[in-house]
């Protein structure tokens, strides 16, 4: 897009962290060192679901080099209330319990005890010697299984909400939620076209590399100091406080360098235990997990069962849709069925839309969100069934698209009515892409197209900028900063104050350093820790043009500032020149930010893709990608680039190989990174991309979070595209080789 | 098991350096416990993710399948080692120019092997990159912009060496 009136907003600068990234230097949880540290294990349960009759940690804590043991006895049991973790809200004694179970170990991989030794080899040695008398119980792990009326019970208090009343109704549902738009018998009476399909998904996991880690140190004057991998120092300090029953103030979180996150780095699982064991020992603790645990016992994003049904006139014109939606959130309810159903038909505008969701609880570890939690699964589902009226319609995909895309003003069924959106802009950008257009020639090759959509969110943020007498300003922010956001957000400072990004010193604090600020996800801190950083540099503008005016014996409103330069009449002080004279006209200039933005605008995401099956042995391969994405306004474009490569590939591996295998009784079977296969780059293909600027019409510079779209699309995209190829529509992912076979067999039959 | 100690003599980053540990540990243990270098990452513990990469006699080993008293006469350069005073290596600076770098939690096994790499093949074709590569995972790049920064350094050290 040309003519925007930026300096710096636009750019490519080396990130700030850069150095520290390519050396070694950065700190990331692990990486904490601190005097007299101990270090912790974690004991789990083996079992997916079993009663807890006893647990003796006598003969560990009398081994060698053990220094403290911790089991759920040691967690504070007052009376339970309701707590807003970030991902929903939820009875407190959920939080505990994922922490340590205390009566019922629900998923393998539950913690049970924590040891703390000098050397963590000592700390599990130990661990294998604490005994824990189980009582197994059946453990349920299917999402439709577990809403039958007989299923073993996960949580026994559990009781449904339903359509947004509490009932007293026990059972594995945690929630029934329903979203209506004009009247679907009428819409379907009125299509030409039917498609009803139903869709499966397994669990599959965030995937980051660097494991969790927490290193925590209970002071001797009562505060507890964590460091910790986290994609919320604050989120992390009010969840541990919350679950130690502290005051938040006596909780202080550095956050480190985290890692990888995808939205897995929200929960606290460690913080609380390395906690307790250094109240008990007096040393600071560190716990790290093995890989195994990451996969057994941290949240992963949930399977799902999805139903759609939609219909269409002969003109191309979508009349109705109806969605029956259930995600397994393992050993607790989350919101992510929610936040599926908010997305799953947002690129469309249709007049008559049912959706029904379910929250169900099953014996696999507890659900987190993993970047735009929700949408993927249920985009798979309806951008299939999209497809397939297309086809039966006979009108090209993204022609049908652009004919029932969602615009301004278009209401979705959960309620929302969109402000400006990019959807439009995005379909146009991928007919308009030479790749659509491109001959793809070759048996058993296809290309397909999907749509997907993240909501994004505003939310809390602080920023503080303060003038150095040199002409550079050092920011100071609370949001952790996962992919560069670093220099997002000082070049939206720059950008206002006419500095250059490298005169802008940005730094992620601690909890005790920085205004509260949400946790990095929803695609939420370029958008709105920015728009904190922008208001801050204003305040410093403010504040250097009353500096002026004193200078200049005028009126601070007769200092005008552009382009780096103070000016009144004929006379001008650069940023530079100003800030050197700062002691002499009232001392330091500090800039404050603020911000609290209830909403953000929603990014829309597009993928085509060729693949080529190999028919005799089902396995696909992904030829060709492009990734479209509307960005707002881009920042920083390589940035965003990489959000939408990255989310690509996450979506690839979604799509094609990834999945949680069971055993039957409710073991994980491919706990390790050979396993659990993650896309290497031998599985992706150069991902090429498109970044579309529709701004959003409430922040200062127009930016839409593009984190976490672009992992929308692949699956149903790759999925439309196999069809493409040979013929076969599959409908559970991943479509792994033995399952395009089977499809491929049974179409056959 | 035993807890005592083997004495360790190697070169790491062209410094002599010794050592005490136990048999059973791992060199990725000694290097980041025992030795203060933490540049290289423990993902998986078990030759998996390659982000414990180092570089031992001038071939890419996962440190985590090293055993510490392995280390005995040979020579290891780590992440630490590779920048030279104030100025980063070309590879350094390739992947921070061309965005190869999101989470950075890969990136110093990514930059060690990719240092290998240069070092045998100074003008790699991008199948062979991959291919190199693909004994690291990277979750945040999708790679794109990893094989972009290895065709940079390759032809800056080409030039360099020309």
């Amino acid at each position: 897009m040309s003519g925007k009136p930026y300096r710096v907003i636009g750019t490519r600068p080396v990130r700030h962290d850069g150095a520290d990234k390519v050396t070694g230097r950065a700190q990331f949880g692990a990486d904490v060192r601190l005097p007299g540290m101990a270090y912790g294990y974690v004991l789990r349960s083996p079992y997916a679901h079993a009663r807890i009759r006893r647990i003796d940690t006598s003969r560990a804590e009398s081994y060698p080099g053990v220094l403290a043991v911790v089991t759920a006895a040691d967690l504070p049991s007052g009376p339970d209330r309701l707590v807003d973790l970030v991902e929903g809200t939820l009875p407190l004694s959920y939080a505990r319990t994922n922490v340590l179970a205390r009566d019922k170990a629900l998923y393998k991989g539950h913690a049970v005890a924590a040891v703390a030794a000098d050397n963590p080899h000592v700390a599990e040695e130990a661990a294998g010697l604490i005994e824990v008398e189980y009582e197994p119980l059946p453990p349920v792990l299917d999402v439709l299984e577990a809403m039958r009326e007989d299923a073993p019970r996960v949580l026994e208090d559990l009781r449904m909400r339903q359509l947004g009343e509490l009932t007293d109704k026990a059972g594995n549902i945690g929630e029934h939620f329903r979203h209506v738009l004009g009247d679907v018998e009428k819409g379907f009476a009125e299509a030409e076209v039917i498609v009803e399909r139903e869709f499966r998904t397994v669990m599959v996991h965030q995937g980051y590399l660097e494991p969790q880690s927490a290193t925590a140190l209970w002071n001797q004057d009562g505060r507890v100091y964590l460091w910790t991998t986290t994609q919320g120092a604050f989120s992390a300090r009010e969840a541990t406080a919350w679950i130690l029953d502290l005051p938040v103030s006596q909780v202080r979180v550095t956050p480190m360098e985290v890692g990888g996150a995808f939205g897995g780095k929200i929960r606290v699982y460690l913080e609380p235990l390395a906690a307790l064991l250094s109240r008990k020992c007096g040393r600071p603790v560190q716990i790290t997990m093995p890989r195994r645990d990451v996969f057994e016992a941290t949240g992963p994003t949930p399977g799902t069962y999805i139903r759609v049904k939609m219909g269409a006139r002969a003109d191309g014109r979508i009349t109705a849709a109806q969605v029956w939606m259930a995600y397994e959130t393992g050993a607790f309810p989350s919101g992510q069925c929610g936040f599926g159903a908010i997305c799953i038909l947002a690129p469309y505008d249709i007049p008559n839309v049912l959706i029904d969701g379910y929250d169900v609880v099953v014996n696999k570890p507890s659900t987190a969100p993993y970047r735009a939690p929700g949408a993927t699964q249920a985009a798979f589902a309806a951008e299939s069934v999209v497809d397939e009226l297309a086809e039966r319609l006979g009108m090209d995909p993204i022609e049908f698209r652009l004919k029932n895309a969602a615009r301004e003003g278009t209401r979705r069924a959960d309620g929302l009515k969109y402000q400006r959106i990019g959807c439009v802009e995005v379909l146009e950008a991928m007919r308009d892409h030479p790749h659509y257009g491109a001959p793809l020639e070759g048996p058993n090759r296809g290309r397909g197209v999907a749509m997907g959509y993240w909501f994004n969110i505003g939310w809390y943020s602080s920023c503080v900028i303060s003038v150095n007498p040199d002409g550079t300003v050092n920011l100071v922010e609370g949001s952790v900063d996962l992919s560069g956001t670093r220099t997002t957000i000082a070049m939206q400072a720059a950008e206002v104050l006419g500095l250059r990004p490298e005169q802008v010193h940005p730094i992620v604090a601690d909890t005790d350093s920085i205004g509260p600020t949400a946790v990095t996800g929803g695609s939420r801190t370029t958008y709105a820790t920015g728009w904190a950083a922008w208001e801050a540099a204003h305040d410093v503008i403010r504040q250097m043009k009353q500096r002026a005016a004193l200078l200049w014996e005028v009126d601070p409103e007769a200092v005008s500032f552009d382009g780096g330069v103070f000016r009144s009449g004929d006379r001008s002080m650069t940023f530079a020149e100003l800030a050197e004279r700062l002691e002499e006209t009232g001392g330091p200039v500090v800039g404050r930010g603020a911000v609290n933005p209830s909403s953000a605008g929603g990014s829309f995401a597009g993928a085509i893709v060729d693949v080529e099956v190999d028919p005799e042995t089902g396995k696909v391969t992904v030829l060709r990608f492009t990734s479209v994405q509307d960005a707002g306004t881009a920042i920083h474009p390589t940035a965003v680039e990489g959000q939408m490569q990255g989310g690509s590939a996450q979506g690839i591996g979604w799509a094609l190989h990834e999945e949680y295998s069971w055993s039957p009784e409710g073991a994980m079977l491919n706990s390790s990174l050979l396993d659990y296969r993650e896309p290497t780059a031998l599985d992706v293909p150069p991902i090429e991309t498109v970044i579309v600027e529709v701004p959003e019409p409430q922040h200062p510079f127009g930016v839409r979070g593009v984190g976490e779209a672009n992992i929308v699309p692949p699956p149903a995209a790759i999925a439309n595209a196999i069809y493409r190829a040979i013929g076969v529509r599959l409908r559970l992912l991943p479509m792994k080789p033995s399952a395009v076979l089977e499809a491929i067999w049974s179409k056959e039959v | 098991m035993t807890r005592e100690k083997v004495r360790v003599q190697t070169t790491i980053n062209e410094q002599p350096v010794e050592f005490l540990c136990e048999p059973r540990q791992s060199l990725l243990e000694c290097l980041r416990e025992i030795l203060g270098l933490t540049g290289a990452k423990e993902g998986c513990n078990d030759g998996n993710c390659g982000a414990c990469a180092v570089i031992m006699d001038g071939r890419v080993v996962n440190s985590c399948l090293v055993l510490g008293v392995e280390a005995e006469g040979r020579r290891i350069t780590t992440i630490e080692g590779l920048a030279r005073g104030a100025e980063l290596h070309p590879v350094q600076r390739a992947f921070l120019e061309q965005g190869a770098v999101q989470c950075g939690f890969c990136t110093p096994g990514l930059i060690l092997a990719t240092k290998v790499l240069l070092d045998r093949h100074p003008d790699p074709s991008e199948p062979q990159i991959r291919r190199w590569l693909a004994n690291h995972l990277c979750r945040c790049t999708g790679y794109d912009k990893i094989v972009r920064a290895v065709r940079q350094a390759a032809a800056e050290l080409r030039e360099v060496r020309a």
